[in-house]
């Protein structure tokens, strides 16, 4: 054991630091992009196509998903609050559980699956096939031209997402608890609008659909940008994006409910 | 190694010979540990970011698989040069693209996409991005591998003429002799990363120069050994070890 010691600590000595290198490194790729920014106020219709694109690729799956999760929601709500005789409370509960977690939280998991591989997908590919070597040579900087653009997208589109999720979730929520299962169609409405609160919940939602944009949309960047431009490399960088950004997403949740909603 | 104006100057030898590592240099994605790489009097190496970038407007470059923007048709992939370095309105967009694909024989494919036309038609797109701002120095990244004969003729044939009609000077690096005999004015040859011969076709082809000879006349062995360096088949067998 005792021999065996040095070369232990030299391994976790070599794991720490390559574990701050890559810290650093991520950190200055942000930095990057954040500088590659600079000039997109003048070319708004990159950003304008992208989120038209990213929103296009997830439009679907997120309304789909927002309305189920409404109808469940409204199932197991109503079946809880049930046996407490506050049944009344169901379009409460479920309003507060879309705007506070499950819409943003849902959407940026949802959005990393379909938008965020699509996206490391094709940056890596572009490596791979030397299309971003090929604007380098032309004088045009692909963190400038294709990087930021996607990463602006990324962020602008993820509340808009996370707001039809939670919007249909609600009518979900609607569909199940007052035409199915008979709760007072005022009480559903009412509760609602006065337990709701627009900056305590509704904000705090929001604010965290777009710190999960950033994440989710620089981590599937980054991935593809840094992917081995193979087809194994872009393979496994595809599945580290929806790895490394759904954790990442759950972490900062956690992070940002303790924060939000320590009353 | 030096490329002089208006000339067409091919850089060949094996694969790994250093031959695009060459190009790397010239066009700055590369920087050189040591020696100096000048373009146009600028020392390459010694460019900041911005400098680097403007030098890069002077240059068009062709690369290996063409590195078309496969979302893009044609048309707009040889517009995209245009687009992000000119303030042209549309009008003079669309007749300079449409001339420069005239000139590689495409003005009719212009709203194609890349998947949709073949290999050497994908080149030639390529070769019309190169040039869509007219530059100084075209560099072309093995133009020749994996084309037919016909897209290869037709290839060799537009890097001559449009040297020629833009005044530019042409870096060719290749490893097809043929083609690059029939067009280029001067030769280098490399082998592991150093210049082994040099001259115009006519003297390589008179050359006594063992790696010369055996690389213009595709030998399977020579200087460029055909094994793998390292044990001998007599002691992988054991042979040796029972006499």
């Amino acid at each position: 054991m005792m021999q065996r010691l040095p070369g232990l600590l030299a391994a976790l000595g070599a794991r720490v630091r390559t574990g701050l290198a890559d810290l650093g490194y991520t950190a200055t790729a942000f930095l990057a992009i954040l500088r590659a920014s600079g000039g997109l106020w003048r070319r708004p219709r990159l950003i304008t196509d992208q989120i038209h694109f990213i929103g296009n690729y997830s439009l679907v799956i997120i309304a789909i998903s927002g309305l189920f999760v409404g109808f469940v929601l409204g199932l197991q709500g109503y079946n809880t609050l049930i046996s407490y005789g506050s049944e009344q409370s169901l379009g409460l509960l479920v309003a507060l559980s879309l705007t506070r977690e499950l819409g943003p939280v849902v959407t940026a998991l949802l959005f990393a699956g379909r938008a965020g591989t699509s996206l490391t997908a094709e940056i890596g590919l572009m490596k791979a096939g030397e299309q971003l070597s090929a604007m380098e040579m032309m004088a045009v900087d692909p963190l400038q031209r294709v990087i930021a653009p996607r990463f602006w997208a990324g962020i602008i589109a993820m509340p808009i997402l996370a707001a039809v999720f939670s919007a249909l979730g609600v009518l979900g929520g609607y569909f199940v608890g007052v035409p199915l299962i008979g709760v007072d169609e005022g009480a559903f409405w009412s509760q609602m609008q006065a337990g709701v609160d627009i900056w305590d919940d509704i904000a705090n939602g929001v604010l965290k659909s777009v710190v999960f944009g950033i994440a989710a949309t620089f981590v599937a960047l980054y991935q593809g940008y840094e992917a081995q431009p193979t087809p194994e490399g872009v393979a496994r960088a595809t599945t580290r994006t929806v790895v490394v950004s759904s954790l990442l997403v759950l972490w900062l949740d956690f992070v940002m409910t303790a924060l939000m909603f320590n009353k | 190694m030096r490329f002089p104006r208006g000339k067409v100057v091919a850089v060949m030898g094996g694969s790994g010979s250093g031959k695009t590592t060459v190009l790397r240099l010239i066009g700055g994605q590369l920087r050189a540990r040591s020696g100096t790489v000048e373009v146009d009097g600028q020392a390459v190496q010694s460019l900041d970011t911005k400098a680097l970038y403007m030098l890069r407007r002077k240059m068009g470059m062709l690369f290996q698989h063409g590195a078309l923007f496969t979302d893009l048709t044609a048309f707009e992939n040889v517009a995209f040069p245009l687009r992000e370095h000119t303030d042209l309105n549309e009008a003079l967009i669309r007749d300079l693209v449409l001339m420069k694909l005239h000139a590689v024989g495409l003005r009719n494919a212009a709203q194609l996409k890349p998947a949709e036309i073949s290999g050497g038609m994908a080149r030639r797109v390529a070769v019309a991005r190169a040039i869509a701002l007219d530059p100084q120095l075209i560099m072309y990244d093995e133009p020749f591998a994996g084309l037919d004969p016909i897209s290869m003729g037709v290839i060799a044939n537009l890097i001559r003429r449009l040297n020629d009609a833009l005044g530019s000077t042409s870096i060719l690096v290749s490893h097809d002799v043929h083609e690059s005999f029939a067009i280029a004015d001067y030769i280098y040859f490399l082998s592991q990363g150093k210049i082994v011969a040099e001259g115009t076709p006519a003297e390589l082809q008179a050359s006594v120069d063992p790696y010369v000879m055996q690389f213009i006349n595709a030998r399977a062995d020579g200087p460029v050994p055909f094994h793998y360096p390292g044990r001998t088949l007599a002691t992988d067998l054991g042979l040796e070890a029972r006499s």
